[in-house]
C-alpha cells in the first residue's frame, strides 16, 4: 500500500486522479477499522487531514458552509448555524472518536446510521464535490443512492456540505441500547424553519438511505399553519400521534442485529412526536 | 516504511508496515506496550493517545500518516518518568482493578482535566465514556478523577 501525505487540497485531487485505487483517509475512524480487521486493504491511500482548506467553516449572511475536514468535536466547540447538527455530532462515538471524525468522513462512509446525515437531509443540505476538472453541488438526498453508497466518483473527494440556517427550531434524536459509543438503532432530524414555512423531517438508520419523511413533513406544516409559524403552540395530543404515525409510515427499516423493524417504526413515531413538540417551543 | 515523529518530547524513527496502526506502531516498533489492544476499531479506548495534543484512539490512526506529528502516550505524561498526579490519584483513589484499561483512561481523564480542570460528575461520565473498563463500576475511576481536580491543573 502507498501512503501520501496530501498538503494541498489540488495536491490530494491530482493524487486521486492518478491513482484510481487510492482512497482518502482523514479521521481513519472508519477505513482504519476495515484495514486493522483485513476486510478492506486499498492499494494506495491519500491522507487529507492536513489540508488547511478543508478545515474552513463559514457561518456568514444565512448560510453554512462546513467544510468536509470540520471534526464532530469542533461542531461542538464552534458556531455552526444548527443546533441539531450540534446535537447530532454530540452522540458520535466518544471523545476520541468526535476528535478525529469528520462530516465529510459521515458523507464519504454514508452509513444508514451516520449520525449526521439525518441533519442534512432535514436541512435540505448541498454536498460540494470537487475532482481535478471541477466543482459539483449535489443535493444530499440525490448525493446516497444506498447503504453506504453515493454518486461520488473515485477521482472526486467531498470538500464541503452547504445549508440554508434554518433558525433554532432543531431537534436531532437517537435510539440506542446506550448514550455514548452507540451506532443508531434509528435517528431523527427535525427542523421547523419558520421563516421559509418549512418543515423537514429525516430518518436514519430506518431504511437503505436516510429517508425524508415527505408525507408527515406536508402534515407538519399544515399543523403550523392553523396554530401559527413561531406562536409556540404545541398541536394536540392526537395531531402529534398523526404525524407520528406518518413517520412511521415513511421508514422502510428491517429486522436486523440493533432491532426489529416494528421497534424501529414504535420509536420513530415516539420520536417525531417529542421532537415536533419540543421544536415548536424553540420557534 | 520511515516513520519519524515526535514521541514523548523525543524525535524518533522507525520503521512501519504502510497499513499499520499507529497503535501497532507504539507497541511493536517504539515498544512503549502501555497503549493497550484491545478492539483495534476504537470502541475501548485503551489505546487512548495524545496526538498533537488532541486524545484519540490510536488504533485508528494510520502510522505512515502521523509523518511529523507529536505523539504523547501514558508513558510520557511526566517528562522524568515519574508518577502523574492523575496516575498517583488513580492509585490512591482504587480506581485499578486488573489494569488494562488504565493507561488509555489515564490518558483521556488528563486531556480532560487541561481542558476542564474542575470537571462535574456528569462531565467526567462524558469526557470517560469511550474508556471502557470491565472490572470495576467506574465509581473509583470517577473519584479519582475528582481527586485528581482538586488543586492540580489550575
Amino acid at each position: 500500500m502507498d501512503v501520501e501525505i496530501a498538503r494541498t487540497l489540488d495536491g490530494a485531487l491530482a493524487y486521486l486522479a492518478s491513482r484510481p485505487d487510492a482512497e482518502p483517509i482523514a479521521g481513519g475512524t472508519d477505513l482504519m477499522v476495515e484495514m486493522n480487521f483485513g476486510r478492506h486493504r486499498p492499494k494506495a491511500v491519500v491522507a487529507i487531514d492536513r489540508i488547511d482548506e478543508l478545515r474552513e467553516l463559514l457561518v456568514a449572511h444565512g448560510r453554512v458552509r462546513m467544510s468536509a475536514g470540520v471534526t464532530y468535536a469542533r461542531m461542538l466547540r464552534e458556531e455552526i448555524g444548527s443546533p441539531a447538527m450540534r446535537q447530532a455530532a454530540r452522540t458520535v462515538g466518544s471523545p476520541q472518536i468526535r476528535n478525529a471524525g469528520t462530516i465529510g468522513g459521515n458523507l464519504g462512509t454514508c452509513s444508514p446510521a451516520g449520525d449526521t446525515l439525518p441533519v442534512l437531509a432535514a436541512l435540505d443540505a448541498s454536498v460540494v464535490l470537487r475532482s481535478a476538472s471541477g466543482d459539483r453541488r449535489v443535493p444530499f438526498t440525490q448525493y446516497m443512492t444506498g447503504p453506504k453508497k453515493t454518486i461520488r466518483r473515485h477521482d472526486e473527494l467531498v470538500v464541503a456540505v452547504e445549508w440554508n440556517d434554518a433558525g433554532d427550531a432543531q431537534v436531532f434524536m437517537k435510539a440506542g441500547t446506550r448514550n455514548a459509543m452507540v451506532i443508531a438503532v434509528a435517528s431523527l432530524a427535525l427542523v421547523v424553519d419558520g421563516r421559509r414555512s418549512r418543515v423537514g423531517i429525516a430518518l436514519g438508520s430506518s431504511g437503505p438511505t436516510i429517508i425524508r419523511a415527505t408525507e408527515a413533513e406536508r402534515f407538519g406544516e399544515g399543523l403550523m399553519d392553523e396554530t401559527g409559524w413561531g406562536r409556540r403552540r404545541v398541536p394536540s395530543d392526537a395531531a402529534l400521534a398523526e404525524l407520528g404515525s406518518r413517520v412511521a409510515a415513511a421508514a422502510r427499516p428491517i429486522d436486523d442485529v440493533r432491532g426489529t423493524a416494528a421497534y424501529r417504526r414504535h420509536v420513530l413515531s415516539v420520536m417525531a412526536r417529542r421532537a415536533f413538540a419540543r421544536a415548536v417551543l424553540l420557534a | 516504511m520511515k516513520l519519524s515523529l515526535r514521541l514523548n518530547g523525543a524525535d524518533r524513527t522507525a520503521d512501519v508496515a504502510p497499513h499499520e496502526s499507529l497503535l501497532t506502531a507504539l507497541r511493536e516498533r517504539f515498544v512503549l506496550p502501555g497503549s493497550k489492544n484491545a478492539c483495534d476499531q476504537g470502541e475501548c479506548g485503551s489505546c487512548s493517545v495524545l496526538l498533537d495534543g488532541e486524545l484519540v484512539c490510536s488504533c485508528l490512526v494510520l502510522a505512515a500518516a502521523a509523518e511529523g506529528r507529536e505523539v504523547r502516550t501514558a508513558e510520557g505524561l511526566t517528562p522524568d518518568g515519574g508518577l502523574h498526579p492523575v496516575q498517583r490519584a488513580f492509585v490512591e483513589a482504587g480506581a485499578v482493578q486488573c489494569g488494562f484499561c488504565t493507561p488509555g483512561l489515564i490518558v483521556a481523564a488528563d486531556a480532560l482535566l487541561r481542558a476542564e480542570p474542575e470537571p462535574t460528575v456528569a462531565e467526567i461520565r462524558e469526557a470517560l465514556a469511550g474508556n471502557i473498563c470491565r472490572c470495576t463500576g467506574y465509581g473509583r475511576i470517577v473519584d479519582a478523577v475528582q481527586r485528581a481536580s482538586k488543586g492540580i491543573y489550575e
